[in-house]
């Protein structure tokens, strides 16, 4: 758990974080948004101490993260940035290895966990191991820097526009690894982004910033049918808001009883992809089907047109 | 068929022209003073000898001229480099009167162009070889033992620059090592002082510009007139410092001459080492701290590798410049080869002038192919990186 508590960041006369207070329970996504120049950033290298704060106090599981030294607690954070940062001068396998070597584990336990992660990422230890991070490709090289923030194993990962400088189609793909990453080992996660609709996907509550003030914090669907104020209603963008609460659940979720003509929908697929086939193909309604292709029922226009009305 | 040119090889050729057939090759004089008589080839040598030489040399500038194969120019380069080498020897034993001891004969013009116009052939061709710096190395050291092979075997002893050496044999050797602790100390002390300087205006940025252009008016200083500023300070050192005297530390010799290279190789080490730090990847740096490296490792783990191959560009620079500025030390009695080049000049002896100016010059090429070769090896996958 991460407590929050009245933090203040001042450069002289500009306040860049002003009295920001927020939990983030344990093995959750927390989302900070905001426009460039909100502090979102300078709110997130405040708990690893990249930033030092002017006032109040930040406490994991309980203990303030001034009671050790900065960089011993930085080697217990997972840290990954925008361009992922990787050291050119060192292999793939070594760059994974940095804080596992830092914290002086045994050269076995540091190669077990190296092949471990970049089998988990896709990437074969054999093959990638050995080289140097230039020969990857921009996907690859982001997926290695996620890697060698999550070596030693942190409870807590910060991430900082970590899908910025990727394409559309490979971003999409960052994501769910990092989702299906985040529970298989239940790492809280926090992820600054500019993207709302990326805060929408991924976060289990959203913290919006603007101007160094925290606007809202709440779970994406209040966020969506409650805005708490006018900035936070234009930052989900106005033409945007159904479609992005339809994202929020699956299509199991929405199931009615019955039958349709044509193709099934899987059962995980969101609510909004029904809706863009439904109005793709020009069909009332679809069959779902569940990962073992069992009939579960079907999606109606109707039905999801409901849903994508403003919660009451 | 169609005759294409290697532009190049045009001028190579010009010079080979002008320095064969109408340049002298050798002078003659009937003492180390006197002006001597220009010789050219025909009759600088043996008449076989002499249409030999003219018959390589001319074939040689007929194979750079053309569009050749690389390897073929690499042959012509070396057969007349070695031609001129050997055959330089043998007319300095041809223009010798039989026991005459005090006449000398030195190369000309023409032979110093024709050396000239090869060595700008094979360095040409070596450049389009694309070697590895591994490689370079060793056409370094060939051509090393070459010269080597050359000097051991006699065959230049009918020299004057040789004669000049025979009679100061023991005098040029401790003089060369004094030029190379010259030269070489001044860099050690410039590195060890230097890369914490660099280090220490990279993390404060208020001190860069104040260091930076201090040491760029220390660089305008010319050389003469920085060693006549330190004779006054050192001097004071020498009489109120205890032991330094004993060290020697004095107002003239090698103490000035010692802290003005020393002075003049900061600014190259401190310059580039901040922009070497300056050059390494933010996000890098970024990631470093936020992985929780201390300062220390962040500097030794991560910034000084990036940083080393521009640290080391700047090193080569300043040993390179070091060799040529040691023979000014000579003038205040510091020593090394700038000894003989005064004094060549004093007696307008020139050979005497080549005796110092020659090794300096040849010591400053291998330092230079050296540093160049290890800046390359560091650099590689940097210079990838770059280009990815």
């Amino acid at each position: 758990m991460i407590e929050i508590e009245g933090i203040t960041k001042r450069y002289d006369d500009t306040t860049v974080v002003d009295d920001v207070s927020m939990v983030i329970e344990p093995r959750t996504i927390a989302v900070i948004v905001g426009t460039s120049g909100s502090g979102k950033t300078t709110l997130l290298r405040m708990i690893n101490r990249l930033v030092e704060p002017t006032s109040g106090v930040i406490k994991l599981d309980g203990a303030d993260n001034r009671s050790v030294p900065a960089y011993q607690l930085r080697r217990s954070i997972g840290y990954a940035i925008q361009g992922h940062g990787l050291f050119p001068h060192r292999t793939v396998a070594q760059n994974i290895a940095t804080v596992p070597l830092l914290l002086g584990w045994g050269r076995d336990r540091i190669k077990a966990r190296v092949d471990e992660l970049m089998t988990l990422y896709q990437l074969d230890p054999q093959a990638y191991g050995p080289r140097y991070p230039h020969e990857l490709s921009g996907g690859q090289q982001q997926r290695v820097g996620v890697a060698r923030a999550l070596a030693a194993e942190p409870n807590v990962l910060l991430m900082d526009e970590p899908f910025g400088a990727l394409d559309p189609i490979i971003r999409t793909k960052a994501q769910e690894d990092l989702l299906a990453i985040q529970k298989r080992f239940g790492t809280t996660i926090i992820l600054v982004t500019h993207d709302m609709e990326e805060a929408v996907h991924l976060g289990d509550k959203i913290a919006v910033m603007d101007a160094g003030k925290l606007v809202q914090y709440a779970k994406p669907a209040e966020i969506l049918a409650r805005p708490a104020s006018g900035f936070v209603e234009t930052l989900v963008g106005a033409s945007e808001r159904p479609f992005r609460l339809l994202s929020l659940g699956p299509v199991r979720d929405a199931v009615e009883p019955g039958g349709a003509e044509g193709d099934a929908i899987p059962g995980g697929a969101t609510q909004r992809d029904a809706l863009a086939e439904l109005l793709w193909s020009g069909r009332p309604a679809l069959p779902v089907k569940d990962a073992d292709g069992k009939l579960l029922g079907r999606v109606t226009v109707e039905g999801l047109v409901k849903r994508a009305a403003r919660p009451q | 068929m169609i005759i294409r040119f290697d532009k190049l090889g045009v001028v190579i050729a010009a010079i080979v022209a002008y320095a064969a057939l109408a340049a002298p090759f050798a002078t003659f004089r009937a003492n180390r003073i006197v002006p001597g008589q220009a010789r050219p080839i025909l009759e600088a040598l043996p008449p076989t000898l002499g249409i030999l030489l003219l018959a390589i040399v001319i074939a040689a500038a007929i194979v750079a001229l053309l569009r050749t194969p690389l390897i073929l120019r690499l042959a012509a380069s070396v057969a007349a480099l070695i031609a001129l080498a050997v055959l330089i020897g043998v007319a300095g034993g041809f223009l010798t009167p039989a026991g005459n001891t005090f006449a000398r004969v030195a190369p000309a013009s023409g032979f110093w162009l024709l050396i000239f116009a090869f060595t700008l052939l094979l360095a040409d061709v070596l450049t389009r070889l694309n070697l590895s710096p591994w490689a370079r190395v060793g056409v370094l050291v060939l051509a090393t033992l070459a010269i080597a092979v050359l000097l051991v075997s006699g065959s230049w002893d009918s020299l004057s620059i040789l004669k000049e050496y025979a009679s100061r044999a023991d005098s040029f050797w401790a003089e060369a090592s004094k030029h190379v602790t010259l030269a070489l100390g001044s860099l050690a002390g410039a590195v060890i002082v230097g890369i914490p300087l660099g280090v220490l205006c990279h993390r404060v940025e208020k001190l860069r510009a104040g260091v930076l252009n201090v040491l760029n008016i220390i660089q305008t200083i010319p050389s003469i007139a920085l060693f006549g500023l330190l004779i006054a300070p050192l001097g004071w050192v020498a009489v109120h410092v205890p032991g330094a005297a004993a060290v020697g530390i004095r107002g003239i010799g090698t103490a000035p001459a010692f802290v003005a290279l020393f002075l003049y190789s900061l600014l190259p080490v401190v310059a580039n080492t901040v922009v070497g730090l300056a050059g390494v990847p933010r996000a890098a740096n970024d990631a470093a701290r936020g992985m929780g490296m201390t300062d220390r490792q962040r500097l030794l783990d991560v910034e000084f590798p990036l940083a080393f191959p521009v640290i080391l560009t700047g090193i080569r620079i300043v040993l390179v410049q070091n060799i040529g500025l040691a023979t000014i030390a000579a003038l205040i009695g510091g020593g090394g080869f700038g000894v003989f080049v005064f004094q060549g000049v004093g007696q307008t002896a020139m050979d005497l002038v080549l005796l110092g100016a020659l090794p300096t010059v040849a010591l400053a090429f291998a330092a230079a192919i050296i540093l160049d070769a290890v800046i390359e090896m560091t650099a590689t996958k940097r210079r990838v990186v770059e280009t990815a």
